[in-house]
């Protein structure tokens, strides 16, 4: 299958449609979701892994007209997707994503769950294989606010992001947005868009990597196959 | 109706439900080579057709199961075995759906199989019955739905051999069917299975009565090893804590060990009977040819082994369905199922519900699984514009405690 034309979008609107969603769509979801949704088309085939009780891929089917599947780990979050009508498979992506076919998806969604999985390399290149274009998020490690924590308490970081004490959270390979482009570079897969979710939950395009990795709560990545 | 269509025992003929003979269309081709002229299929409905025929959904039923799936047994008298599952506010909702439940070919319900008249010889076809396949009971149902005149089912449901046939149907006739929903079953039968199936099969072909098969000649039953072949197989359907909760080690109507061979103990006492009311309502023969039926079921052989392959551009809605205690067909044998959908990007969900209740747990109070299905069919039901409802609970006692009735 051949990547889908994309048009390219301007960051400057799409930051607008993620601060209004209502603007544009008659349901509002968390920002930080809308601007993984901005970024996919119409009417597109999704795949979202990790997708947790189905909040973005309800969205993304009923607002969007996306053909979407799901893939999640936990029963209660499969079930709570299923009984309202997605189609969500309990899977593993660690161990699942060799399941499907090269290119079966335009888009392949990975939202916050890269840090918990035991491969992250691997997922990704699973990612940009099954998907012509893969969307990932995850929490940024870099984060000025954690950086501060870590050196004034001596502590593993507890914010709303990373709820869990350390020895019981499910994230065990978090990194920085430093980190994912070295390994997205290392990987041979191609950055089409990046952005940071901060504090108030607004995102920015990424201009400067440095600024980003220290002031980004998140990381949104718009990536595909080299 | 000709003049060459088996007879049905009075026992039969006597059954409510319907019954309809099948083959005047043209004769069945049998994957064993062999052709049936002529059929009957026995089928039980529940609920309405709608004016466009869109709201059918075929039941499959399991082993041993039969048509009379949502109504008191008609040899029985006890409630059908998808009591819980079918009527009104339950997940096959009768006041939304068109439910139909046939008896599958080879059966012992009313459907054509070894204990009806071989029109040839005018005695029970015995061993003279073809040996009949998953996809043979699949084809016979086809020709019920175009002599129903449904063209497109709704949905395709059924448990453990059930869900064999829905795995069938979505693979040879996937135009025919809206959606498909395989539980507790897997796409082929596991070496365990078939080894499990052999106990039982030498077990009534080791009884005297079983006479080669020809016992409906003589007028006997193979009793003793048709009730040892369904004691072996309860086993399986259970759990080890289904068992446990159940009966424990606790003593059956004595205070002491009787240091012999009596049913000293609960679950023996419970699987005797198991075995001797079985007798009573289902062919020996019968449980021969459907036990062969699933062995031989492999539904990714037809595809040069790639079972993705059965799947390839489907556009049939799937929701696999397995239970975490289900060792006769554990989660793992679903995940096969699964990953072949994934394959073909086949429209799927699935979900495992945690349960200790084993096999049975697809005939039982599983609220989890009930919601889940609902949901899922509600979900469809919506895209076609049908009516969609909330499930009503169940009455807390539903005649469903005892574990294990029909598998």
């Amino acid at each position: 299958m051949k990547p889908v034309k994309r048009p390219k979008k301007d960051p400057a609107n799409l930051t607008m449609s993620a601060q209004h969603p209502e603007a544009q769509h008659s349901r509002t979801i968390r920002p930080d979701l809308q601007l993984i949704a901005d970024m996919i088309d119409d009417g597109s085939r999704v795949l979202d892994i990790g997708c947790g009780d189905g909040l973005l891929l309800s969205y993304l089917v009923e607002e969007k007209g996306v053909i979407g599947r799901g893939m999640e780990l936990s029963q209660e979050g499969v079930n709570a997707s299923v009984t309202q009508g997605l189609s969500v498979v309990q899977g593993d992506a660690d161990s699942d994503l060799n399941t499907y076919p090269e290119g079966g998806f335009d888009y392949v969604v990975l939202s916050k769950t890269l840090q918990a999985t035991r491969d992250p390399r691997a997922v990704l290149r699973q990612l940009v294989r099954i998907g012509s274009y893969a969307v990932v998020s995850f929490p940024n490690f870099g984060y000025w606010r954690i950086r501060l924590s870590l050196m004034f308490n001596g502590r593993m970081p507890d914010t709303p992001l990373l709820p869990e004490p350390w020895y019981e959270t499910p994230n065990i390979h978090l990194c920085t947005i430093r980190d994912f482009v070295e390994l997205c570079m290392a990987c041979g897969v191609v950055i089409e868009e990046a952005y940071t979710v901060g504090a108030a939950l607004r995102p920015r395009p990424i201009r400067s990597l440095h600024t980003a990795n220290l002031c980004g709560q998140d990381g949104v990545f718009l990536l595909r196959k080299a | 109706m000709t003049g060459t269509a088996p007879k049905s025992p009075d026992l039969l003929r006597s059954l409510p439900g319907h019954r309809v003979e099948l083959g005047d269309e043209g004769p069945l081709a049998l994957d064993c080579g062999e052709t049936l002229e002529q059929f009957a299929i026995a089928y039980q409905t529940y609920g309405e057709l709608n004016a466009d025929k869109s709201n059918a959904i075929l039941v499959c039923h399991a082993l041993t199961g039969d048509q009379f799936a949502s109504e008191t047994h008609p040899l029985t008298g006890k409630p059908g075995w998808w009591e819980v599952m079918i009527g009104p506010g339950r997940p096959l909702d009768t006041e939304r759906y068109f439910v139909i439940c046939s008896n599958v070919l080879g059966g012992c319900l009313g459907s054509t199989g070894p204990k009806e008249v071989n029109p040839a010889t005018g005695k029970a076809w015995g061993l003279d019955f073809p040996f009949i396949t998953i996809s043979d009971m699949v084809h016979a149902q086809k020709r019920l739905m175009d002599h129903l005149g449904i063209d497109r089912l709704f949905a395709v449901v059924g448990g453990s051999m059930g869900g064999m046939q829905v795995l069938e149907w979505a693979s040879k006739f996937p135009e025919r069917i809206g959606a498909a929903v395989p539980i507790a079953t897997a796409p082929y039968h596991s070496a365990q299975n078939i080894a499990f199936h052999e106990v039982g099969r030498q077990a009534i072909m080791a009884d005297p009565d079983w006479d080669e098969g020809r016992y409906q000649d003589s007028g006997k039953i193979p009793r003793r090893g048709l009730a040892v072949a369904r004691m072996t197989a309860h086993v399986t359907y259970l759990s080890e804590q289904a068992l446990h909760r159940k009966f424990g080690r606790r003593l059956q109507n004595r205070g002491e060990l009787s240091y012999g061979l009596e049913a000293d103990f609960q679950v023996e006492s419970y699987l005797r009977y198991q075995g001797a009311s079985f007798v009573e309502r289902f062919d020996a023969n019968s449980y021969l040819y459907i036990t062969r039926a699933m062995d031989y079921f492999d539904l990714g052989a037809d595809f040069s082994g790639v079972l993705a392959n059965a799947f390839r551009g489907s556009p049939v809605r799937f929701c696999v369905i397995s239970f975490t205690s289900d060792w006769l067909f554990p989660t793992p044998e679903a995940r096969k199922i699964v990953h072949a959908l994934n394959a073909a990007t086949a429209d799927v969900s699935f979900v495992e519900i945690e349960s200790d209740k084993g096999h049975d747990a697809f005939l039982l109070n599983e609220p989890e699984f009930h919601e889940t299905l609902n949901g899922f069919l509600n979900g469809f039901a919506e895209q076609l514009g049908l009516p969609t409802a909330d499930l009503k609970p169940l009455p807390s006692e539903d005649g469903t405690s005892d574990a294990g009735r029909i598998s």
